[in-house]
């Protein structure tokens, strides 16, 4: 089975919250357990804070965020991406503990949790302009009950 | 995102209710930080079994208030933290400089 969502959303950290559990909601259909959904929810709020507090300059301009989520079967495939700066060296950026604003106490985190919490993660430069965050998972689900018949 | 503590002598005790992201690590920041003012501290409990959501902006709060604290020699203990909660902590490496503790 096939299905695809697309949600576009102002750049603001009010909106981490609705996108992740967005998400969550939508890969419902697969019967993921607790421990999925949470994986999820936390690899989509990190792309999504990535694109709020880096992507694009606090110029009083609305910025937008793209979330489109495809679901293949038992795979979910989670795109996120934004038309800000960009960044400059990626491999350099996904360093665990690197952060461009160490000065706002970023932990450096985002993208270490990512890979973590998915089962593949590409990063790569959006055209013309910003980043696009490309995630896997594969839902294995919960328990599989027996049955017998009599 | 809700908060609650109490001061009991040198022990001060907060407890996050709610979801940890972006948009209230500000109020969360700045609500340690004026209880961590009043000075007097041996000890920072932070309780988080009704914290049902955190991402790495959380340890961030939290590695910012590690600095403040640990050159006043505060200990930092993070209690009974939700199971996805505790990934995104352990992942972090964060029990290295704080107690987890029930």
């Amino acid at each position: 089975m096939k299905n695809k969502m697309t949600l576009t959303f102002s750049a603001i950290s009010e909106n981490e919250s609705f996108a992740r559990n967005a998400v969550a909601a939508f890969c419902a259909e697969l019967d993921p357990t607790v421990d999925e959904i949470n994986d999820i929810k936390t690899a989509v709020s990190e792309a999504v804070t990535n694109c709020v507090v880096h992507a694009y300059p606090k110029d009083g301009n609305e910025h937008t965020v793209t979330v489109i989520t495809e679901i293949d079967d038992d795979t979910v495939h989670i795109v996120v991406s934004d038309n800000g700066v960009g960044i400059d060296d990626i491999a350099h950026a996904m360093q665990p503990f690197y952060t461009s604003k160490p000065e706002q106490e970023r932990s450096g985190m985002g993208f270490t949790i990512m890979e973590s919490f998915t089962d593949e993660l590409e990063v790569t430069r959006n055209e013309p302009q910003g980043t696009v965050v490309s995630m896997f998972k594969t839902i294995k689900g919960g328990a599989v009950w027996n049955r017998k018949k009599r | 995102m809700k908060i609650e503590h109490f001061k009991k002598s040198d022990e001060l005790h907060v407890k996050l209710c709610g979801e940890l992201d972006e948009k209230c690590s500000t109020y969360v920041r700045t609500y340690l930080d004026e209880l961590i003012d009043e000075g007097g501290l041996r000890r920072l409990y932070i309780d988080m079994s009704a914290l049902s959501f955190m991402d790495s902006t959380g340890i961030g709060v939290l590695i910012g208030r590690y600095k403040r604290l640990k050159p006043q020699g505060v200990s930092i203990f993070l209690q009974s933290p939700t199971k996805a909660v505790d990934r995104v902590l352990g992942l972090s490496g964060i029990y290295d400089i704080m107690t987890k503790a029930v």
